[in-house]
This record gives structure tokens, C-alpha cells and sequence, in this order.
């Protein structure tokens, strides 16, 4: 049992040992979900500020509803009805609601590294909860949780990455998690989205989409970011579908046992099938259901650390 | 230097399970009786009770485990502790339901597993059983059944090792 973190911030500086940690916390949630009373009192009294910045539905009720299974009081703030927009810094912004006494901030925001630096600003645990095309922690953790529950265990499954890598915060995730685990990781898509650097990360990187996806254990579809991409990154979503979407074709060209991952949302008939959305492989619903148990997990360990056994500040 | 000793040997553990059992059979009704251990140390101490009171009631108990993690009242005051699962595969409600622990210490772990099993039904009673009473309690919860009463002094601390871990069975008290 290893955690002594007051923040959860980033994968990229967790320890394999801190990532089972959470994995293992989030078994024991998971059971709670499954229960005729779904909640524990661990956090009464606590109270949780989900500072939404950028827009978000299902990671924030993912993360709401995680909050109120454990008894907390909660706080929502998002940016189109509050302060930000009439100029007031994140800095001020954070300092006010913890003004209020709060003890967690789960904080989504398009700039990278605004967890971080909330994180040195204020007192409370932060929580990050997707910053920018940087990191989202939970979705690998949750990714994590799942590719365990299915497989067993994760050392050694071969995991394909497809998709708009460069503007992923969830790829980036996924990859320190599963390369600080064991895995082999290939990584593709278009080439203007899937640029060589990549390969420092400890991945393999290829174009050849056949090639990626044969030998895969599991297969994790990302989507298109429209909402961050600048400028055209290639010609056209049909062609993108054509040349890389999952088709029941390419899936036929898998291992029978290969699942089928996708944070969401899916775009239909854009990455993916239609069908194969839907499909005995696909374990896209479960990553939401797990995605509760993780983030309770999550909750659960960072509040230990406030008094004189806790963790250190 | 810690010194150790041995309070309860492998012999002595095995007579106080017994006679537990025999306590729990005489007290209750055998239809009635559910076995809840508490992680880790209650577990298979529950487990040992339900093999034992299945051969006197000639019918098998049900026995399940119960981790109070997530009801603990000093969470924020120490690092998170390690959850266990918590597996109680049958109903709760309207039945005795013996809480298995290894030590019974300030009452606040049994305080958490009360509040616990109140996610899973409502019993008709509940009862506590314990390997080790060992004083300084800090609420007003007192065992229904005892294997040994040991005077202990706040700094001293209390190990339980059962066979089910990997060693031998035998209660050590442990001064600082």
C-alpha cells in the first residue's frame, strides 16, 4: 500500500506501485456501486469544488456523482456562469472558493499545467481532472482499472492507441500508465496526428493502421478533437473513416479476444463502427461504470493527509 | 528492544475458538446466525468459528467479511488506509449477525463495522466475538464473547498471527 499524495495531478509522476495502489482502492468502490445503499460516509463532511473551466459532461457527473457516493458536499462551477468570464484570474478565482473552506478542487481547464500550478497556490488537494491536451489522470486510471478487470492484468498486453494522439490529454495519460506497467504500446493514426516525438515516450509509432491493430490486446479508439485542432490536420472525416476508422473489416483482421476502448464521446461511423460500439468487445460502458469506482478511489486516498499521520503537505 | 510474549499459543487459540462457538450456539438460535469477520484479522477467525458451529448445528452459517475503511471516523487524520473487499453474499436483514475481530482495542474499528453493516440491511441484533480483549476503550462497546482478557498498556501493542497467513497460530504481546 503506497500513497502519500496530496494531489493527484498528473500519471507521468506516479509510481507503478502508486497506480496499483489506486487500481486496488478502486476494487473495494467498485463493490459499493453494486449495492442496494450505494454510499459510504468517508468524506461527510468535506466538502468538493469541481472547477470546470472548460466544458465537460461526463467526466464532471462522473466525478459529482463519485463525490456524492462518498457523502461529500459539492460545489459546481463552470465557466459560463461565473467570474472568469468578468476577467478574474484562476489564481483569485481558486482563492475565493477556498475561502469557503474546501478541502478538494477537482479542476478541468484548457490550459496545461493549471492543476499544477492551483496545486502551489492553495491549500486544498487538487484533483485533475483534464488540462488541456496535457493530462486526464482518471481516464487512464480508469482505462487502467478496466484493461486489469478484462485481462488480468496489463504487463505485457500489446495496446494500440488509434487516433488524434497529438491533441489527446487522454492518449498521453494512457501512455505513461501503460508503458510505467509494461505494456507495449503502439500509437496510430494520420501522421499529422501522430508525430514521431511520441516514440520518446516509449512507444511504437506507425502508420500502417493493419499492421497496428493485428497483434492487439486491446484496441483504444480516440476521438477527433475538432474543439482543439487549429487548423486542418487532414482532408476529410470520411476519408479519416476510410483510412482509420475501426471497420468491421479491420475488425474481423483482430485477435477474437481484442478489446475494444474508447474514452468518449464516440462519433459514429467516424472512429468507429457503428456496430462494433456496441459489440461483445466493446467495453466502452464498463469504462464508465469504472470510471466511478476509480474516481472515489481517488477521493478516498488524497484525504488521507490533513492532520498528524497524513501525508505530507 | 521490544519484548515479545507469547500470551496465546497455537493449543490455547484453538480452545478459545471452541469455546466461542459453543458460547455463540448456546446464546442463539442456529437458523438465526450469520458470521461477519472483520478485515483483515476477523476473516478467517470467522471462518474457523463457521466450520466449528456447522458441526454442532449440523448446518453450514453463513459467513461473510466486512472491510470498515470507508466508515472509519479518523480518515483525515492518516494516510489512506488499505480497502479490503467486503463480501456479504446474503441478506442481513432480521438476523444475529456475530461480528468476528481478532482484538478488541479502543472500539472504534467495531463502532465503523456497525455503521458498515447498516449499508446492507438491518439485523435483529448484533453481537461481537474477539480473539483478545485488551482494554482501553474509547466508546461504550463491550464483546458478547471472549477468548482472552489481556491487561495491556496503551504502548504496548497486540499481534495476532493465524495459520491462515502462513505461520504458525499464536497471540504476542509486544512492549516498546
Amino acid at each position: 500500500m503506497t500513497w502519500n499524495r496530496k494531489h493527484l495531478l498528473d500519471i507521468e509522476s506516479l509510481s507503478p506501485e502508486e497506480i496499483m495502489t489506486v487500481l486496488d482502492t478502486a476494487r473495494a468502490f467498485k463493490a459499493v456501486g453494486e449495492r442496494a445503499i450505494k454510499k459510504v460516509p468517508a468524506l461527510r463532511g468535506k466538502t468538493v469544488v469541481n472547477l470546470f473551466v472548460e466544458p465537460s459532461t461526463r467526466t464532471r457527473i462522473s466525478f459529482e456523482l463519485s463525490e456524492q457516493r462518498l457523502s461529500a458536499d459539492i460545489i459546481n462551477f463552470t465557466a459560463e456562469a461565473s467570474s472568469l468570464k468578468k476577467g478574474e484570474t484562476l489564481r483569485d478565482t481558486a482563492r475565493n472558493l477556498e475561502a469557503l473552506n474546501t478541502d478538494f478542487i477537482v479542476i478541468r481547464h484548457s490550459a496545461s499545467g493549471a492543476p499544477h500550478f492551483l496545486a502551489r497556490v492553495i491549500n486544498s488537494s487538487v484533483i485533475n481532472a483534464g488540462d488541456g491536451a496535457h493530462e486526464h489522470p482518471t481516464q487512464a486510471l480508469l482505462d487502467m482499472f478496466t484493461i486489469r478487470e478484462r485481462k488480468g492484468q496489463i504487463s505485457g498486453l500489446n495496446v494500440t492507441i488509434l487516433g488524434d494522439i497529438l491533441y489527446s490529454r487522454v492518449a498521453r495519460s494512457d501512455i505513461w500508465a501503460l508503458t510505467k506497467l509494461g505494456a507495449n504500446v503502439t500509437l496510430c493514426g494520420p501522421s499529422t496526428l501522430v508525430p514521431r516525438e511520441f516514440e520518446r515516450m516509449g512507444c511504437r509509432v506507425t502508420y500502417d493502421v493493419e499492421e497496428a491493430i493485428r497483434e492487439a490486446d486491446i484496441i483504444n479508439l480516440l476521438r477527433i478533437q475538432h474543439e482543439r485542432q487549429r487548423k486542418t490536420m487532414f482532408p476529410s472525416l470520411g476519408e479519416y473513416s476510410s483510412l482509420f476508422g475501426l471497420s468491421k473489416a479491420r475488425l474481423a483482421r483482430t485477435k477474437p479476444e481484442v478489446l475494444i476502448m474508447h474514452p468518449g464521446p464516440i462519433n459514429r461511423g467516424v472512429e468507429i463502427d457503428s456496430q462494433i460500439a456496441d459489440c461483445g468487445r466493446s467495453v466502452i460502458l464498463e469504462q464508465v461504470t469504472n470510471g466511478l469506482a476509480v474516481r472515489m478511489a481517488v477521493l478516498f486516498l488524497v484525504n488521507g493527509g490533513k492532520g498528524p499521520l497524513g501525508v505530507a503537505a | 528492544m521490544a519484548e515479545a510474549t507469547i500470551i496465546l499459543n497455537e493449543s490455547a487459540i484453538q480452545r478459545a475458538v471452541v469455546r466461542i462457538a459453543h458460547e455463540i450456539a448456546e446464546r442463539n438460535e442456529r437458523s438465526q446466525v450469520v458470521l461477519v469477520g472483520i478485515q483483515r484479522g476477523g476473516v478467517p477467525l470467522a471462518e474457523r468459528l463457521g466450520r466449528i458451529l456447522a458441526g454442532i448445528w449440523g448446518q453450514s452459517v453463513p459467513t461473510g467479511k466486512l472491510d470498515v475503511s470507508m466508515h472509519r471516523d479518523d480518515l483525515d487524520q492518516r494516510l489512506a488506509p488499505d480497502v479490503q473487499p467486503t463480501v456479504i453474499p446474503f441478506d442481513i436483514t432480521s438476523k444475529t449477525v456475530v461480528l468476528v475481530d481478532d482484538v478488541l482495542f479502543n472500539g472504534r474499528t467495531v463502532r465503523a463495522a456497525m455503521d458498515a453493516l447498516n449499508d446492507f440491511g438491518r439485523p435483529k441484533r448484533i453481537q461481537l466475538a474477539v480473539l483478545v480483549d485488551r482494554g482501553h476503550r474509547e466508546l461504550p462497546i463491550k464483546a458478547d464473547f471472549v477468548g482472552k482478557n489481556v491487561p495491556t498498556s496503551q504502548n504496548e501493542s497486540v499481534r495476532v498471527v493465524l495459520e491462515e497467513t502462513g505461520r504458525a497460530d499464536e497471540v504476542v504481546l509486544e512492549k516498546p
